[in-house]
């Protein structure tokens, strides 16, 4: 066991020398985004902001499925549970998120109202012993869809009548065209999602190969993995060339998975979607295909279009574009800690805030924490 | 189906069959013959007392139960001030409803619990509360100990240079509790670690004066404990990461479920901050413990940032290691 975390030490010093080699030879500074939220987390819980020389940046991007959720679709969570007795069904973290009014699911932990799930397999179960009816509360990007798009299917070969689907369901190239598109881009390449691309594969990708594209590298979540696809990344920016790296290839395939878009694609189709900070951007949600309406919460519980919302000083938004960093944020750990989040980059355990507030703070030591 | 009934809680004759028929006789000796409301108890030497009430959820659990932690837990709250555990009460809130089979077998587990920590039993009292009020079975557990000779353990006495022992694997108990709470299929290898403590603080004891401060690491794990040990300090406490013993099920169990197992909860770890000029042969010691096998230096206490934890990552990179924050709550993705 001693001999794989020594290694695991070493190879790690290596790539930092890489690293500081390759920054050398870009002769200016770069920014990085990681466009998801797990990797916002373990970079930093890792230590790897600490190991980078200073003129390699990362910045958030808006890869945190709670995040990019509109504060207005906790209002109709609410609605459905308060105006129609409906079992609100949801992953945890979507529990402490306030709505536009500030109040948030967590009200209702511990009462029937909410459950939290930690499979979407449990929801089977669920509606069939409740006579009320249960709505999932469905966001998250192409990592998560698959498995819950199945249980719909199940639901609805097996006829269960009061289960419900809320999509604010997100796919991530649409939203990484948005942020091209955007006059006031902040980064010079991607560190693309691992999770998200073992199901689309590279194909959606291409699109940052063209001109006006960027860099891109799909990375997976140890340590290792990181620090390959920051090294990978920055010998990317040094030959100048936008091409996509696949350095997860033990897990991505360059088709993805098939079968899990198969699935997907039975119960769901593009439809325009609100996200939190970026505003409608076209095509990069899903919703039921009408075949599949039946499942629909909006139709059956007649619930308003989404609107955008943020709190007074609240710099969510803005923390999602990587437009900027959570200390920008007047609120950041004062007003606004995990204990008592203000927004959803606070509430979420993949959310860049809490990221920053748990792990962020730690001093940037001059050899650079640790490598001796 | 015997189970509690609310007349076990009104003072008559139930009440009084509750405790001289079902608990009492667990916990009988021969010094402690009468049923008395009060009970006199020779301590020789400075008596620590403390207090700690267990509410766990479910109340049985794989490797252990209620009745065990709430010996153990109390204990485990004297062995760390540096006090040898010698006797306890036991309040008992029952729910109306709850199996009086349950009940005895907490009352099998207390009595195997006290005997494995060699403590008695020497008081207790009994309430019953309605169906719904309760979570089946709490219970209460004051313990008196003596302090062991030689003994000054105080946050204050860490001084730069000191190094920080960790006694066991981390974070097994609170995701045992947690799988077993919430049916998690994916854990169901995991068992509690909950065990005494004693032995492990008296072979540390055994050094006098090296030893600067113990704490057990319970709720808020690790994490928890290590920034409450700082908190107010001129010094920090760098800790290693990959020198933190952590069993690779429970490791598996909590990247599946977004769990960190430095803030999850023990019941049979033991976190030390010793004389680094002697860590060496204390760990050693430590180790010769039963359930210490894996004691491990973690990390040392360093002058800068003071009142903080930094935690050197496997990779080598640095990071604050702060109190847990919120619920433990499933990952989202």
């Amino acid at each position: 066991m001693n001999d794989t975390r020594s290694s695991v030490r070493e190879k790690a010093a290596a790539l930092s020398v890489l690293i500081d080699q390759y920054a050398k030879e870009l002769s200016r500074p770069a920014t990085l985004m990681e466009v998801c939220g797990t990797h916002t987390v373990n970079l930093r819980k890792s230590g790897i902001h600490t190991m980078l020389p200073s003129s390699i940046s990362l910045i958030s991007g808006p890869g945190c499925p709670v995040c990019v959720t509109p504060s207005s679709y906790i209002d109709n969570a609410l609605t459905m549970i308060e105006e129609y007795g409906a079992v609100v069904a949801t992953f945890g973290d979507m529990i402490k998120v306030p709505g536009t009014g500030g109040r948030s699911l967590s009200q209702y932990m511990g009462t029937e109202q909410v459950k939290i799930l930690y499979s979407p397999a449990e929801l089977i179960a669920l509606a069939e012993t409740n006579e009320r009816p249960v709505v999932f509360l469905g966001i998250g990007f192409e990592t998560t869809i698959p498995a819950i798009a199945s249980v719909f299917l199940k639901a609805s070969q097996r006829g269960i009548e009061n289960l419900f689907l809320y999509p604010a369901f997100k796919t991530v190239a649409p939203a990484l065209k948005a942020l091209l598109a955007d006059t006031e881009r902040g980064f010079d390449g991607l560190l693309l999602p691992g999770h998200v691309s073992v199901i689309i594969g590279l194909e959606p990708y291409r699109f940052l190969e063209a001109d006006g594209g960027a860099a891109g590298v799909i990375m997976g979540f140890e340590p290792l993995d990181m620090l390959e696809g920051i090294t990978v990344m920055i010998k990317l920016l040094l030959s100048g060339e936008n091409k996509i790296r696949n350095c997860y290839t033990r897990a991505v395939r360059e088709e993805g998975n098939r079968k899990a878009r198969e699935i997907m694609d039975t119960l769901l189709e593009p439809a325009d979607a609100l996200w939190r900070g970026l505003g409608i951007i076209p095509g990069s949600g899903l919703t039921l295909k009408p075949e599949y309406s039946r499942f629909d919460a909006v139709e059956r519980f007649s619930l308003p279009p989404l609107s955008s919302y943020e709190p007074p000083g609240c710099l969510c938004a803005r923390v999602i574009q990587g437009k900027a960093v959570p200390p920008d944020c007047s609120l950041f750990g004062s007003f606004c800690t995990p204990d008592q989040p203000v927004g959803p980059c606070m509430v979420s355990s993949e959310g860049t805030c809490a990221a920053y507030f748990r792990y962020g703070a730690a001093p940037r030591t001059d050899d650079k924490g640790g490598k001796q | 189906m015997s189970v509690i009934k609310l007349e076990h809680g009104s003072g008559g004759s139930l009440s009084r069959h509750l405790v001289e028929n079902i608990i009492y006789p667990w916990f009988k000796t021969n010094r402690y013959t009468a049923l008395t409301d009060g009970t006199e108890i020779p301590i020789d030497g400075t008596p620590v007392f403390t207090t700690d009430t267990y509410v766990v959820d479910p109340p049985f659990f794989p490797g252990g139960d209620i009745g065990m932690l709430a010996v153990f837990g109390t204990c485990n709250d004297l062995a760390v001030c540096g006090a040898k555990p010698l006797y306890l009460s036991l309040g008992f809130i029952l729910e109306e409803g709850l199996l009086i089979s349950d009940l005895e077998r907490v009352l099998a587990s207390i009595k195997a619990a006290v005997e494995k920590a060699g403590v008695a039993v020497v008081t207790g009292d009994t309430k019953v509360v309605p169906k719904g009020k309760g979570g089946g079975i709490y219970i209460n557990s004051s313990g008196i100990g003596v302090r062991l000779p030689d003994t000054a353990l105080s946050p204050k006495r860490i001084v730069e240079g000191d190094k920080l022992v960790v006694s066991s694997p981390l974070g097994e108990h609170g995701i045992a509790v947690l799988a077993a709470r919430e049916k998690l299929t994916v854990a169901k290898t995991l068992s509690s670690d909950c065990r005494s403590l004693f032995p492990a603080c008296r072979s540390l004891l055994r050094f006098g004066g090296a030893v600067r401060f113990l704490r057990d690491a319970t709720r808020g794990g690790l994490a928890a404990i290590l920034n409450e040990a700082v908190t107010g300090l001129d010094l920090g406490l760098r800790v290693e990461e990959e020198q933190i013993p952590v069993k690779e099920k429970v490791r598996t169990v909590s990247d599946i479920l977004g769990l960190n197992p430095l803030e999850v909860a023990n019941e049979g770890v033991l976190v030390a901050v010793i004389d680094g000029s002697r860590a060496e042969e204390m760990t050693a010691r430590l180790r010769t413990v039963e359930g210490c096998e894996d004691a491990s230096v973690v990390g040392d206490v360093i002058a800068e940032p003071a009142g903080k934890v930094v935690l050197t990552t496997a990779v080598g990179g640095s990071r604050i290691l702060d109190f847990p924050r919120g619920l433990l709550l499933p990952r989202i993705c």
